[in-house]
């Protein structure tokens, strides 16, 4: 088990690199490659080798040529002289000579007898060769050619290739290998490239996922070489910095407001609540100014909602996070809110998988979140509906259902409800700011959580998953 | 009742100390850090109402420093800073209730009235009693002229922080946060339903109600 688990982490780490477009790329190069060297090499033992041969063939046409020259001055006794004298003088040397006659019997040369092989249309032939006058027997190949004499005879002239064979043999063993090692060289040099580049981009990758989850302050890691990379990452680096000091100064700017426009706020909510303190009980001006109150706290109301939704989509606070153990928060809840549906006639129920789920979060946040989502449901769904909430541990994740029997959300609006004041035309009568859906998805985005919307058919069931705490 | 008041915005510290004087209270106020801090380390004040974000030196420094001498002073934090965070962070530096700006003066009184009690109460008690409705902290048992009545655990809890406040508002924050132990922010008025639940156990059948709705405000248990 313990040496898999490396072996298998291998394998994964392959096929990604496999599947990257990098090393999709470093492959074809290496192909393109191989195939260049493919071809260079061919050329190289073209040369050399087809060099070898026709030389070969140029040394035989001018012993050709001398012995012809002799024949045709002094005749036969000329020919067999030049012939006796040139074995003599090379008895196993490369040279080949034989002369016959109608018999196939010798009359002289350095071959003892006439090859069975027959020549070609040229009178060229290819034979096996008997080493002559040593006693291994090693046979090599010899080139001839062969020519019909007066009187029957016949006369053969070659070059033992032995040499040649061996020197071509030599030539495409190099060239098989230098071909085999530059594949594997090129190979071994996609791999760490791919592995190199992929390890770089993974970097690049895993910051922004980071970012993207809220945390502004992270940088992509420069390999300190100034390479095309580090030049994207400084670039990113400082795209990001940009943006963080944009964000900043946002948050500057709504911090200010937060201060500086609440405060009057406050007051003018504080003169009113004098002011009607100050009226008849009963008259109509204490009755205007009491409206007024509850207006000036709706607008308070938005403005916090706004302000908080903002600060927690900052990602920056979670230093109230602990663990919180969501079974008894439940509880509490429906303990809450369930005079509340009592009061619609509605049923609201729970059930718990364990008698403690922990998730690692911010008691009053996540309260707030399934208060909100409660409050919702009870609100859409009609009187004497019914509406279930459900949390459990399914494959390490935590999972809190909210599920009624109401309307429900069709389709197409189910990612437009998490919007600010985003609200279904049906539901503007109903009394609400259009924020509480865009604080939940704060509240779960800080808390790393996912939410969905899903058909409860009838109704609607919203699902928020967790990240277990190990405990 | 003798109130410190360490507010900078002159409008807003105006409004209070005036609110304060009229229900009752002799206040001082401070218009920055330095000078709160030296007011209140030189006499003897029953509560400290300090803004968070002050010139000079902020909320939770002069806290720190009230505390580390060993003032024990009750300290409500007012601040327009809506975090959880930073609630955690001021009563976590010493301060004893914490009040997000804008409130209304009636939070701010109750919870002021409910900080100079919690000073005054040492000895723990069993019994608290509003005219003829009396709760037994130690058997749990609640009875109005002498009748029993049957309480659910919270309407238990809601009930015993009313009669702790006997004659003053407390507000559904403050329930919230005393009975449910929950900071966040109801959509709805939920609280209103459980003190009509409440209500209809303590008051239906007896005369007269003593569970009153302020409007505006809260609720409010007292005789009359």
């Amino acid at each position: 088990m313990k040496a898999a688990a490396p072996a298998r982490r291998l394998r994964a780490r392959l096929a990604r690199v496999a599947r990257g477009s990098i090393f999709r790329l470093v492959l074809l190069y290496m192909l393109l490659l191989a195939g260049s060297v493919g071809i260079l090499l061919g050329f190289i033992y073209w040369s050399t080798a087809g060099y070898m041969d026709r030389q070969t063939t140029e040394t035989i046409e001018a012993e050709i040529r001398g012995l012809a020259e002799q024949y045709r001055r002094r005749g036969l006794v000329g020919l067999t002289a030049l012939i006796s004298e040139r074995v003599a003088r090379d008895p196993v040397g490369a040279s080949v000579y034989l002369l016959v006659d109608e018999r196939f019997e010798r009359v002289v040369g350095n071959l003892d007898r006439w090859p069975s092989e027959p020549p070609d249309a040229n009178g060229w032939i290819r034979f096996r060769l008997r080493e002559w006058g040593t006693d291994h027997a090693d046979e090599h190949e010899a080139h001839a050619q062969v020519f019909r004499l007066r009187n029957g005879l016949m006369l053969l002239v070659g070059r033992d290739v032995r040499d040649l064979e061996a020197t071509r043999k030599l030539i495409l063993d190099a060239l098989t290998w230098g071909l085999a090692i530059t594949l594997a060289l090129a190979l071994v040099g996609a791999w760490l490239m791919g592995t190199s580049l992929t390890r770089r981009l993974d970097a690049i990758n895993q910051t922004s996922r980071e970012i993207m989850e809220g945390d502004l302050t992270r940088r992509i890691p420069l390999s300190g070489s100034g390479d095309d990379f580090d030049r994207l990452a400084d670039g990113l680096n400082r795209m990001l910095e940009r943006i963080e000091a944009l964000m900043a100064s946002v948050r500057q700017v709504s911090d200010n407001i937060a201060h500086d426009l609440r405060t009057p706020l406050t007051r003018l909510r504080n003169k009113l609540e004098l002011l009607a303190a100050a009226l008849p009980e009963s008259g109509e001006a204490r009755l205007l100014a009491e409206q007024a109150i509850v207006d000036a706290e709706e607008l308070l109301a938005t403005f916090n909602a706004l302000l908080r939704i903002a600060r927690l989509e900052s990602g920056s606070r979670r230093a109230a996070f602990g663990p919180v153990d969501l079974v008894p928060l439940i509880e509490d809840l429906v303990e809450l809110y369930e005079p509340l549906a009592a009061e619609r006639e509605q049923r609201l129920d729970w059930t718990a998988g364990a008698s403690s789920i922990v998730v690692e979060g911010d008691r009053d946040l996540l309260f707030q979140v399934m208060a909100n989502l409660v409050d919702n449901a009870i609100k859409y769904t009609q009187p004497g509906g019914h509406i279930r909430l459900a949390v459990e541990t399914t494959d390490g994740l935590v999972q809190v259902q909210v599920a009624d029997n109401g309307p429900g959300i069709p389709p197409e609006f189910r990612e437009q409800v998490f919007r600010r004041f985003f609200r279904i035309d049906d539901s503007r009568a109903t009394p609400g700011s259009g924020l509480g859906l865009s604080l939940v998805q704060a509240v779960v985005a800080l808390h790393r959580a996912h939410i969905e919307l899903a058909d409860n058919a009838p109704g609607l069931r919203v699902s928020l998953s967790f990240g277990r705490v190990s405990q | 009742m003798h109130i410190l008041l360490v507010e900078d915005d002159p409008q807003m510290a105006e409004y209070l100390r005036k609110a304060l004087v009229e229900a009752g209270a002799v206040v001082d106020r401070a218009a920055d850090g330095r000078e709160g801090l030296l007011m209140a380390a030189g006499s003897d004040y029953d509560v400290l109402i300090l803004d968070r974000m002050l010139p000079g030196l902020d909320g939770l420094a002069i806290v720190r420093t009230l505390r580390a001498s060993g003032n024990r002073t009750p300290v409500l934090f007012l601040s327009a800073l809506g975090d959880v965070d930073d609630r955690v962070e001021g009563l976590r530096a010493g301060g004893d209730d914490y009040l997000i700006k804008p409130f209304a003066f009636s939070e701010l009184q109750a919870r002021v009235e409910a900080l100079l009690r919690r000073g005054a109460s040492e000895t723990p008690e069993t019994r608290l009693r509003v005219a003829d409705l009396e709760m037994d902290l130690l058997k749990r048992e609640v009875t109005r002229a002498g009748q029993p009545i049957q309480l659910q655990p919270r309407e238990f809890r809601l009930l015993e922080c009313l009669m702790r406040h006997a004659g003053r508002v407390v507000t559904r924050t403050m329930l919230l946060e005393q009975v449910w132990d929950y900071h966040f922010d109801p959509q709805t008025n939920v609280i209103d339903v459980h003190i009509s639940r409440l209500r209809g156990k303590i008051d239906k059948d007896f005369d007269p109600p003593l569970l009153q709705t302020v409007r505006g405000a809260g609720y409010r248990l007292q005789a009359g």
